[in-house]
């Protein structure tokens, strides 16, 4: 595989894949007509977030890169899970066994950072009577 | 009426100016109500053990809030805390605005300072050290600009076309929103199609609750979001129904799919919502900002925002919010700054908050400039407005500072505002969701708002909406159908908006794309200003552009109304001018290009008609009358006493051929006189004519009362000097050397 540089989009464009394989210049207008290609094609890969991690990183932005890698995480769940993961962490939402269950199911899939965050958020919850 | 027992009528004139509209308040620190350095904020400290946070401005680990929390966990960089907390506040506010220290070098001590400290810092910065401090610290070099899409009905095809205005003007993101919310995908969706006709690459949003606006996020239908709302207080934090690790979770969602993402905060919320717990603004929006880069945003909305008015009405308000935007650059975060409410009825105090910032740059100048009308805009009237446009791009054009829009005439916008409406009524046909007719999208092509286009049933968007979310539109079928009916132009340009997700170069810092699809961010452009000479400068054909207003007319222009009137008096030079020949004469002294080369007056009198006036009002008075041309100069004061010298009476009068008129004697220095009509742009035929009566009388040796301009508050300057230089121009080809010609005036038949 070629050097990554960023933008990828200018240095790379061949050689970055959707979570499908697709390439950017695969996804055409008549591909889309003729019904060959969903939106699900245009799902960015996570190991794409993962470059932009390190792209992130050495511009000096440790923490947006955490989110970037949290991102990757996330991109391999379902829009449902994504919108119900976020839901779960609001106020007043969920029971701790409930996000203990949340967590679990984030390890389950991969996503041991976004996991470690709702683990945070149970202690700290916790701690400032939210939950029980 | 009479004033009021101890009161004057200038206090009573005040209380009709727009500003006293305006309430404002003291100080109330229990409130919140206070800028800067609350007694009730903290003493900045930090304690490191074992490479923990354990205490941050004066709590220890067991009294963490949640903001204090995370903030440990990710915000404050324990190895730079010690070395960062133990700088001398004043000696780090000098770095800040100097040009010695590098961004870098800051960006990297203020990982480790606690948003006491941060606060503190900033307090002690003037509104000009300010300015320097964001000009240096801003992450992207080149400065970008946001509008405010939408109207007050929710009217796609009006969505579309104004999208296509903004665009075509410069901007670069696009924010929508709507008063009802079932509308938001159908709004998402036209503005989107709307935004990539004039040119691709526009990144546009719809500013909802936070898990809808996700929702539109997912489907592609927008291409960033900045309604992700954090607060400085735990108990506001939990009203706004988030905390920080739920905004966290949110932030990482949007960059799962590729879209770019910021946080919104603002002095003044904690305020509104009942909960500043008596502290500082700026000491709050330290932790908002703090908690945004801690989270992972690559950027923040920040500067007042929503509580703008809240800040406004305590003293030092708008130093706090250029204080705030400071803030976001400082933690290396994207700044828009904000200007998105108008925050005063007057429009001298509106503008004095939006200057300094202009003038400094930023990211995201407005995160929200009103591209439509302000009753249009379902955010609330902006601080700058539709209405506004032409005075913005005016002072861009006065100062040359980088305001990022650009002047577009009818004949640019028209047939974008009529691809934009007609692919979008193709692309809601094609997908089964609205059709319009022509009727309709011809009022749409030339609206200035919604009140020029029809009130369609709410309910018919709201459908479409629900329609769209239950089909599950996509990008993908918006490009679909784009194509389907022949847009392929912007069916490309919404795909490569959906394929850039692929790359995710638009989640990193300050980035958006250019016009060629370029990215700009703050890894491929950063700021680098370092003083005089370096950062960005607008270039020389940006300096064009810039200079390219409405309001500009060349000389050609302005002096095209003289040619029409050439003629309307027939002035012939007869020979040199007879000196004092009779004692009872007035001499009408003219310029030299009075009915040569200038034909029409300021006031829009031809000179035939200024000079008729002026002989009638003289042989009224039954004085004896004769003209003269000043050839040797153009200065009226001068042409006035020449002609005065050669009067029998020793007065003169002299006009010029704008119109401008004085009385003189010989026996008074050159540029005194007796009486002067200096506002051209309002001398009538009868003023003339009293002028010329009131020479006869001096001639006579009376005393008349001087002729009266009638009142106007109106600034002539501005409107009549570009005009006025021209004139000026003309006169000054026709100096001559030589003495006074007599001349003998004739009138066309």
């Amino acid at each position: 595989m070629a050097e990554l540089r960023y933008p990828l989009g200018q240095h790379n464009r061949a050689d970055i894949r959707s979570q499908t394989g697709k390439s950017a210049d695969g996804l055409t207008v008549a591909d889309i007509r003729n019904g060959t290609i969903t939106a699900a094609d245009a799902a960015v890969d996570p190991d794409t977030l993962r470059r932009q991690a390190e792209f992130a990183e050495q511009g000096g932005n440790p923490q947006l890169a955490d989110n970037l890698r949290r991102g990757a995480e996330l991109a391999l769940f379902s829009d449902d899970d994504v919108l119900r993961f976020y839901d779960a962490l609001r106020p007043g939402r969920s029971s701790v066994a409930e996000l203990q269950g949340i967590a679990a199911e984030l390890e389950a899939g991969g996503a041991e950072r976004c996991a470690a965050l709702v683990h945070e958020a149970i202690a700290h919850y916790s701690r400032r009577g939210l939950i029980s | 009426m009479e004033p009021a027992e101890g009161t004057s009528r200038r206090s009573a004139f005040y209380e009709t100016r727009s500003i006293s509209r305006d309430v404002v308040v003291p100080e109330y620190p229990e409130l919140g109500l206070i800028a800067f350095d609350s007694p009730n904020d903290p003493e900045p400290s930090v304690r490191v053990e074992g490479g923990r946070i354990v205490e941050i401005d004066g709590r220890s680990e067991t009294e963490f809030d949640l903001i204090d929390a995370f903030l440990a966990t990710h915000g404050i960089n324990p190895t730079v805390a010690e070395e960062a907390m133990a700088l001398d506040d004043i000696t780090f506010a000098r770095m800040l605005c100097g040009h010695d220290v590098p961004r870098t070098e800051i960006l990297r001590l203020v990982e480790g300072m606690t948003p006491a400290k941060v606060a503190r810092i900033l307090s002690l910065l003037s509104p000009l050290e300010l300015m320097q401090a964001m000009a240096k610290m801003r992450a992207r070099r080149t400065p970008s600009i946001q509008a405010h899409v939408t109207n007050r009905i929710d009217h796609p095809l009006l969505i579309a076309a104004d999208a296509a205005s903004a665009v075509a003007l410069g901007f670069r993101e696009l924010e929508t929103t709507v008063p009802v919310l079932r509308d938001a995908p159908l709004v998402a969706l036209a503005l989107l199609i709307g935004s990539q006709v004039p040119a691709p690459g526009a990144l546009t949003q719809c500013s909802v609750e936070e898990k809808t606006e996700l929702e539109l996020g997912l489907r592609g239908l927008t291409t960033y979001a900045e309604t992700v709302s954090v607060y400085g207080t735990e108990q506001v934090f939990l009203d706004g129904d988030d905390t920080p690790w739920s905004k966290a979770l949110l932030a990482s969602s949007y960059a799962s799919r590729g879209l770019k993402m910021r946080f919104t905060s603002g002095s003044g919320a904690e305020v509104l919502m009942g909960g500043a717990e008596g502290k500082s603004m700026l000491y709050l929006e330290a932790r908002c900002v703090a908690i945004t880069r801690a989270a992972g945003s690559q950027g923040t909305q920040n500067g007042g925002i929503d509580g703008i008015n809240v800040t406004g009405s305590v003293p030092n308000g708008m130093r706090e919010i250029l204080a705030e935007n400071v803030m976001a650059t400082l933690y290396g975060l994207e700044s828009c700054t904000g200007n998105d409410t108008q925050m005063s009825a007057s429009d001298i105090r509106r503008t004095a908050h939006t200057l300094p910032l202009l003038l400094a740059g930023s990211d995201f100048l407005f995160s929200g400039f009103g591209s439509i009308p302000s009753y249009d805009n379902t955010f609330g009237a902006s601080n700058f407005n539709a209405e506004d446009i032409d005075d913005y791009l005016m002072v861009q054009r006065d100062w040359g500072f980088e305001g990022v829009l650009r002047s577009q005439g009818d004949d640019t916008l028209l047939p974008l505002r009529r691809r934009a409406a007609e692919a979008c009524r193709a692309v809601l046909d094609e997908l089964d969701l609205m059709t319009f007719d022509d009727a309709e999208l011809e009022r749409v092509v030339t609206a200035h708002g919604s009140l020029d286009v029809s009130e369609h049933q709410t309910d018919e968007t709201a459908r479409a909406g629900d329609a769209i979310i239950e089909r599950e539109i996509t990008a993908v079928d918006v490009v679909r159908a784009l194509s389907i009916r022949g847009f392929e132009l912007e069916a490309e340009r919404v795909l490569e908006m959906t394929r850039q997700r692929l790359f995710g170069d638009h989640l990193q810092t300050s980035a958006i794309f250019a016009e060629d699809m370029s990215v700009l961010s703050a890894l491929t452009d950063p700021n680098d200003y370092a003083g005089p000479g370096t950062g960005y400068r607008p270039a020389p054909s940006r300096l064009e552009e810039m200079a390219r207003v409405r309001q500009e007319r060349s000389h050609v222009e302005l002096l095209a109304e003289q040619a029409p009137h050439a003629g309307c008096v027939v002035l012939t030079e007869t020979g040199p001018a007879a000196v004092r020949p009779r004692p009872d004469e007035v001499v009408v002294g003219i310029s030299p290009a009075f009915g040569v080369d200038v034909w029409l007056t300021l006031s829009g009198l031809t000179v035939g008609e200024a000079l008729r006036q002026i002989l009638a009002g003289i042989e009224e008075e039954g004085v004896a009358a004769r003209v003269v041309r000043v050839t040797h100069s153009l200065d009226l004061g001068m042409i006035g006493w020449t002609a005065a010298n050669l009067s029998g009476s020793g007065v003169a009068l002299g006009i010029q051929g704008k119109g401008t008129a004085l009385i003189h004697r010989a026996d008074l220095p050159t540029l005194a006189n007796l009486e002067l009509l200096s506002m051209a742009p309002l001398i009538d035929g009868s003023r003339y004519r009293l002028m010329g009566r009131n020479a006869a009388r001096n001639a006579r040796g009376e005393k008349p009362s001087p002729v009266l301009l009638p009142e106007s508050g109106e600034p002539m300057g501005p409107r009549y000097h570009a005009k006025v230089v021209a004139l000026i121009n003309r006169e000054s080809q026709c100096l001559r050397h030589g003495d006074p010609q007599e001349i003998e005036v004739t009138w066309p038949s």
